[in-house]
């Protein structure tokens, strides 16, 4: 990578680098989460956050001053800070480490790479190229890229931005550039970029660098033309554009500005640098403060780990393989928004069973309501479905919001709107401020799909094809798919008599980063259409037929019935509930009754962290607010979404479940014992790992440097073109996580937990590089813990060894709903005191 | 009746004052103080309407205080209230309540919570006393307060760059329009003989008599306001500041750009109605000037694809329109309008967000691929022409840089070879030299006297040009500003009697706040080293008191309302006789620039991202 070994430039090899480096964030309306710092998963976690510092300048942990803050109030521990330092071997000696820890001042951090090239720009000829070039160049690619804010929207489209920027320059008697020499090169077909950095740097070895500096000072438009180049379908309105086509305009305006500037004559960029310029992604060793810093975030992960581990050898978990039919059975995503009502459910009676698994329930398609003209796939990204579920019956889109009418922008019309719509406007707000109500413009999961439809779930005998997909499953595939999901969550006997399917999705009002909020397993999507198919296939009686095959016998009076979760309004809908009605009626209604008390309660619990919403009160009056919170126009938080995550359990329920982990864990149910080698566990740990690693690490890396990673705060935001979001209006898009969603959160990896033999979980994540990238570089922390002694192995270094947890005493839960009442802040790991039975 | 008229300015101004003292964690004691405010302030309004209506809407005015009185000038505070007050005060307790009562949420957790709520009662307090001065004098208090409020709502985030140099964009821009306003009110005194009031304006007689016998004084007063009133409601060729200035939260840029501030260039031209109603030529000048408005901004607003830009230009447009309405007479429709667009434009701003989930909804199921507007039917060449037109702004945002600041940034250039010791050196002794010519003023003949005043003042130019282009001493570029009030002090004081009382009463408050500012700055740059103005330092992160004491002073030196030198300004120009338009001129630009480029220093010195940082640093970009 230095320019002494790679002097040639390859304009194709660096655009796909480049490509890799940028923000992978795909357009608002498909919100998904990933591992920011993507490009450097192959190298060592805290390793990737030092290089990624030091080329690309991304602060990567908390500042040491936090991380003493931290220390002081107890969230890292002295033992464990300890237990840290001791396992490190340095010969500098613990006390030494702890005087740099705790009290040393540490010097300013040196700076990054980025921009050492082009920054020269400035010091050289002291012009200012950014201001001159970025406000029109983002205006250009917004206006080509627009998805229905402009009125009069971008009037060529002919193959690709640059054919269309020249189709417009070349009938347009205003140039879009100042100079001449610039437009005859924007109408030279054979012209290259590297044509053109020849004009500007002339300095071939450090062309590389220069083109890392320019797209990297504006990180957010090249990131979403990258992501638009690379799956042009994540727009509803294609459009045709490129990495190259925006890098080739931007360089052509580059030149226009010194051209009209300088004249012709002048000097390219290479022969002010000297050759001593170090290469982007050079290595360079750790310095002391990088070490300091490694130090404190482990000691910061661990004081929580410990606390988890602790907490799971000591409870028991009691009559492991009970035989007896619970009441109800529910099964849930794995959502870590689902863990505290899953408790809050289990502790309304003793026989009620939970489970966990991605919130798609391992059923794959696009979907298409009625009157929809475009499919919405429902199912985790990195799957390409073949099936399509059509909606039957549907009410399309519902109501209209004039205020939104494009008329109003128009002279005209507007200055009617404005005599007519104005006045009324500043009722519709004040009715909002005081008593807030759903609108047409609101984000509402329960919208989704239309409560009363019909979908079209089993194919025709000959099974139609639309645009090369499926419409609906034929018995076998169905029969495929439950078992896949049954066997996944070791449920395959002691089935109840009502099984509730619950997907989630959430509602909130005035937040372009809904789809951010919704189930990330049903790509930003809620799981309503999910979870009605899946039951559906479950009650489907040929397919039990099948599944009787295969060893798993579903009573004919066990019914599945699918229900829609809100997690911002915490209320809940059920889906085809006649039968349930018709044949347990007494049953459904006690059990709608536990859904219900458990949802307040999940309200309650969840206003805690909320300070604009009060908890005092019983859950009902606390519910009512939740549910008031989510329609309000000017409530920029209508839930905190994954914040504070940091744990993904896969195993039984028993495991867990009399343990309070404060919301912070992703919950996969599994069961070793039907699953000796492994098999199905793979199928879990697949998604898992990028799902909840993914979400986990947009949280963090949003968290520690919400400037650069994450979108700063949301409350300036405009909305570009309806695809992204920018501060003001010639600002850079804004990727990642805005502030109000990550203030709560502390940056911790993910933990995960797999209840298995050791020697099968190694084997298991080393069959498939992808996954194993994941444990084997540390961008997720790995425990596995022996079903039968419990004893823990902590994955260190590409093997499992023992893991000794810090004894610590586990506090019993008591007065939990005290402290609901009383605490913002994370709360510790805790027994709960009803220990409930499961099986 | 109108004894009850100072309430409506009291009322803000007090809860303004008692936010001060709230500690910035008390989020809830903030946001009370506001809403309560704002809520108290919208019954007075109205209860004090319905009282006012039934009395048969009569015309109120009380004189209030006099600030200054020598002689037969006299700056004193009056104020005024009729349907225009009614409406305009109406509106803003309404749209302030309701702005307030959702920030009070909105806001939460973000830091400068409490500057937000200080910033915005300290704006309401400015515009509830625009909207009810009863003379341009106090109107041009109320101006300077939301000129300098909207500064800092722009720069609300000022750790990031874009906000921070948008702020101080739209500041100079307004500058244009404080100039406007204290040439309008230098004719004014030299055509009334007095500061007059609105009251005796509307009185027809009064004016066309003093119009008379001036018609060249009559158009140059209208220029003056319709230049004021542009800069403040984004008409043309101003009109690219207000897309820019929505960087602050969006409920501020719904209060300000959306409605209440932008609307204030409206009330400007219903005040000054009666100067302008019986020259039909500048009357015809408004019109035009609010159609070209309102035709190019709305064809603007037709291109914009951000939502935030679209509502700007689209407002703009409609204020294009209610200029029309103006200048055919049509008081109340531009009354009823201009409620209306308030009204509209803050709910679409504060709903823009929703934009994203609604629109893509709509998409979802009414999909055309591309929809034909009424412009694909016309020839390619017009219609890409003014396509591309459009998406520059018609060069609205450039044209500012050729004519505006490069012009000054170019002159200020030229004097680079002055350093801090050699202007020192120069400019001190040869000042003091002219100084002491002072008291020999009566042996030097009279016309030699008017071409000194002249030189003194260009000297004085010269060097707030230098200050403004000074890249690196901050230290230098506040003293250059300094001794451009002293020159133009030296000035008038040749230009005719003008007694040491006056003297001090302008340079009083600058010399005061001018060294409160020099302390600041030598302060920073012991504790911190580097305070050059070639980057911004955001040095406001670590030193909030001695940012807030740096902006008290700036706004000292510049002539804002908290020092007597706000009023030494109106003197000063009370004393250039209305022929004399190459000082007048030469004076108002030293004020302009002063503005500029003391509020660059503070810019450069306390705002913008702080490079001395273990925290994050956010994009230039950004």
């Amino acid at each position: 990578m230095t320019n002494q070994e790679n002097t040639s430039f390859d304009e194709r090899k660096v655009l796909e680098k480049l490509a890799h480096y940028l923000p992978a964030q795909a357009p608002l309306k498909d919100f998904i989460h990933h591992n920011t710092l993507h490009a450097f998963q192959h190298q060592d976690f805290f390793e990737a956050c030092k290089n990624a510092y030091n080329s690309l300048g991304y602060k990567t942990s908390l500042s040491i001053f936090e991380y003493r803050t931290l220390y002081k109030k107890g969230k890292i521990k002295p033992n464990i800070l300890k237990h840290i330092l001791s396992q490190l071997n340095d010969e500098k000696g613990d006390d030494y480490w702890m005087h740099i820890l705790v009290n040393s001042t540490p010097e300013l951090p040196h700076k990054p790479r980025l921009g050492n090239v082009r920054n020269n720009w400035k010091k050289h000829f002291k012009i200012d190229l950014d201001s001159l070039v970025f406000p029109i160049l983002f205006r250009l690619i917004c206006s080509y890229l627009d998805q229905g804010i402009s009125v009069w929207n971008f009037p060529v489209h002919k193959q690709g931005f640059i054919a269309s920027i020249r189709e417009l320059e070349r009938n347009s008697l205003v140039s879009i550039f100042k100079s001449e020499r610039a437009r005859q090169l924007l109408f030279d077909n054979n012209c290259t970029i590297t044509d053109l950095l020849s004009i500007l740097i002339g300095k071939e070895s450090i062309f590389e660098h220069y083109l890392f500096d320019q797209q990297f000072s504006h990180q957010g438009w090249s990131g979403m033309v990258a992501q638009i180049e690379s799956n042009p379908q994540t727009l509803l309105d294609k459009k045709d554009i490129s990495l190259r086509d925006l890098i080739f305009l931007e360089l052509l305006m580059e030149i226009d500005v010194l051209d009209d500037h300088f004249g012709e004559i002048w000097a390219p960029l290479g022969s002010k640098i000297n050759d001593t310029i170090i290469g982007l992604f050079e290595y360079q060793a750790p310095t002391e403060l990088d070490n300091a810093l490694q130090i404190w975030q482990q000691a910061f992960e661990w004081s929580f780990y410990n606390s988890v581990l602790v907490g799971i050898q000591q409870t028991e978990n009691l009559s492991l393989g009970s035989n007896t039919k619970p009441q109800m059975q529910s099964i849930f995503c794995i959502d870590d928004r689902e863990c505290s009502f899953r408790r809050h459910l289990e502790q309304q009676n003793q026989q009620v069973e939970t489970f966990g698994t991605p919130g798609f329930f391992n059923v794959e398609f696009y979907f298409q309501p009625e009157h929809g003209k475009f499919y919405e796939k429902v199912c985790p990204a990195p799957i390409h479905p073949k099936f399509l579920i059509k909606e039957l019956e549907g009410q399309g889109q519902g109501k209209k919001e004039l205020h939104f009418n494009k008329h109003a922008h128009s002279l005209f019309f507007g200055w009617l709107i404005a005599q007519t719509l104005g006045p009324w406007s500043a009722f519709k707000l004040l009715f909002n401020l005081f008593i807030p109500k759903g609108s047409p413009a609101a984000a509402s999961s329960f919208k989704h799909m239309d409560h009363t439809s019909k979908l079209k779930i089993e194919a025709d005998p000959i099974p139609k094809t639309e645009n090369n997909l499926q419409v609906g499953y034929t018995v076998t595939e169905m029969a495929h798919r439950v078992k896949g999901l049954m066997r996944s969550i070791g449920l395959i006997a002691n089935f109840s008599n009502l099984v509730y399917v619950v997907g989630h999705g959430s509602s909130s009002v005035n937040n372009p980063y809904y789809a951010a909020y919704d189930c990330g397993a049903c790509s930003g999507r809620p799981g309503s259409v999910n979870a009605r198919v899946f039951c559906f296939m479950a009650n489907h009686p040929q397919v039990r037929e099948i599944l009787k095959t295969d060893g798993i016998h579903i009573p004919e009076t066990t019914l599945f019935i699918g229900v829609l979760h809100d997690t911002a309004s915490d209320e809940m809908v059920f889906y085809d509930e006649e039968s349930a009605i018709e044949h347990h009626s007494n049953q459904h209604t006690q059990n709608k009754i536990h859904f219900q008390n458990a949802l307040s309660l999940n309200a309650k619990e969840r206003s805690r962290r909320l300070a604009s919403t009060s908890t005092e009160g019983n859950a009902n009056q606390v519910h009512e607010r939740m549910k008031k919170r989510v329609v309000s126009l000017f409530e920029p938080r209508p839930e905190l979404n994954h914040a504070t995550n940091a744990l993904c359990v896969i195993g039984r329920r028993a495991l867990t479940s009399s343990l309070f982990l404060d919301r912070r864990a992703f919950l996969n149910s599994y069961n070793y014992k039907i699953d000796p080698n492994g098999d199905v566990l793979l199928t879990i740990i697949r998604p898992a790992a990028p799902v909840c690693g993914g979400i986990n690490l947009e949280y963090y890396f949003s968290r520690v440097d919400n400037h650069k990673l994450g979108a700063g705060t949301k409350l300036p935001q405009n909305v570009m073109g309806l695809f992204g979001l920018a501060n003001g209006s010639d600002g850079d898009l804004r990727p990642g996580l805005p502030s109000q969603m990550i203030e709560m959160h502390d940056p911790l990896r993910l933990l995960m937990i797999v209840e298995h033999f050791p020697n099968v979980v190694l084997d298991v994540i080393q069959r498939e590089p992808a996954t194993y990238e994941w444990f084997q570089h540390n961008w997720i922390n790995l425990v596995a813990i022996d079903p039968q002694t419990k004893q823990l192995y902590l994955f260190k270094k590409e093997k499992f060894v023992p893991y000794m947890p810090i004894d610590e005493k586990i506090k019993e839960a008591s007065g939990l709903e005290g402290l609901f009442v009383s605490s913002d802040d994370n709360l510790d790991v805790m027994k709960l005191k009803m220990e409930v039975q499961h099986g | 009746m109108d004894n009850l008229l100072p309430i409506f300015v009291l009322l803000p101004v007090l809860a303004f004052l008692l936010s001060l003292f709230i500690p910035g964690k008390e989020e809830g004691a903030l946001s009370k103080i506001a809403f309560t405010m704002a809520g108290l302030h919208l019954l007075l309004t109205m209860v004090f309407i319905g009282f006012w209506l039934g009395n048969g809407a009569p015309t109120l005015n009380i004189k209030e205080i006099v600030l200054f009185q020598n002689g037969d000038y006299e700056f004193f505070i009056d104020l005024y209230f009729d349907a225009v007050t009614a409406v305009y005060l109406f509106v803003g307790a309404a749209l302030c309540f309701l702005v307030t009562l959702y920030s009070r949420y909105y806001l939460h957790r973000e830091e400068g919570y409490k500057r937000f709520f200080n910033t915005i009662l300290f704006f309401y307090s400015g515009y509830v006393l625009t909207v009810i001065a009863g003379n341009l004098e106090t109107l041009f208090i109320g101006w300077e307060i939301l000129g300098i409020t909207s500064f800092l709502l722009i720069a609300f985030y000022r750790d990031r760059y874009l906000p921070v140099k948008n702020a101080v964009k739209v500041f100079s821009v307004y500058r244009i329009g404080d100039i406007g306003i204290i040439l309008t009110m230098w004719m004014c005194h030299h055509l009334f003989h007095e500061n007059i009031t609105f009251l005796k304006l509307s009185n027809h007689d009064v004016v066309s008599e003093h119009l008379q016998s001036h018609s060249f004084v009559g158009v140059f007063i209208a220029v003056m306001i319709l230049i004021a009133a542009s800069v403040k409601s984004a008409q043309l060729p101003f009109s690219s500041w207000l897309p820019r200035a929505m960087e602050g939260p969006t409920p501020s840029s719904a209060i300000f750009y959306g409605s209440l501030s932008v609307h204030i260039g409206v009330l400007l031209l219903l005040r000054t109605y009666p100067i302008w109603e019986y020259q039909y030529s500048v009357r015809i000048a408004f019109g035009l000037l609010g159609l070209v408005t309102a035709l190019i901004a709305s064809v603007i607003a037709r291109v914009q694809s951000s939502i935030k830009t679209q509502i700007a230009y689209a407002s703009i447009a409609q204020i294009g329109l209610i200029f029309i309405e103006v200048s055919f007479g049509f008081t109340l429709l531009a009354l009823y309008h201009f409620a209306g667009n308030a009204f509209l434009r803050t709910y679409q701003l504060l709903i823009s967000p929703s934009v994203v989930t609604y629109k893509i909804r709509e998409q979802f199921y009414h999909f055309k691929p591309r929809t034909k507007t009424i412009e694909d039917s016309w020839p390619k060449r017009i219609e890409y022409t003014l396509y591309t037109l459009s998406l520059k702004e018609w060069n609205l945002d450039s044209m500012m840089y050729k004519y505006y600041w490069n012009p000054f940034k170019f002159i200020g250039n030229k004097l680079n070879f002055l350093n801090a010791k050699n202007a020192l050196l120069f400019f001190i002794p040869s000042y003091l030299l002219a100084f002491s010519l002072s008291f020999f003023q009566n042996e030097i003949p009279t016309y030699v006297h008017h071409y000194l005043a002249e030189i003194f003042a260009f000297i004085g130019l010269l060097l707030v040009l230098k200050a403004f282009t000074e890249r690196k001493n901050a230290l230098l570029s506040w003293i250059l500003v300094l001794m451009n009030h002293l020159w133009v002090a030296l000035a008038i004081s040749f230009n005719e009697k003008f007694d040491l009382h006056e003297y001090l009463f302008y340079l009083g408050g600058i010399v005061v706040t001018g060294g409160v500012g020099l302390w600041v700055l030598l302060r920073s740059e012991k504790l911190e080293g580097s305070i050059g103005l070639n980057q911004f330092h955001g040095h406001a992160k670590k030193h909030p008191i001695l940012a807030l004491t740096m902006l008290i002073a700036c706004l000292g030196v510049s002539g804002f309302p908290i020092t007597p030198s706000f009023i030494g300004e109106d003197i000063i120009f009370s004393h250039i006789k209305e022929n004399q338009i190459v000082l007048a001129v030469m004076a108002s630009f030293s004020f302009i620039i002063d503005g500029i480029a003391l509020i660059r220093i503070y810019a450069r010195v306390f705002l913008g991202p702080h490079t001395k940082s273990f925290e994050n640093m956010p994009y230039r970009s950004s």
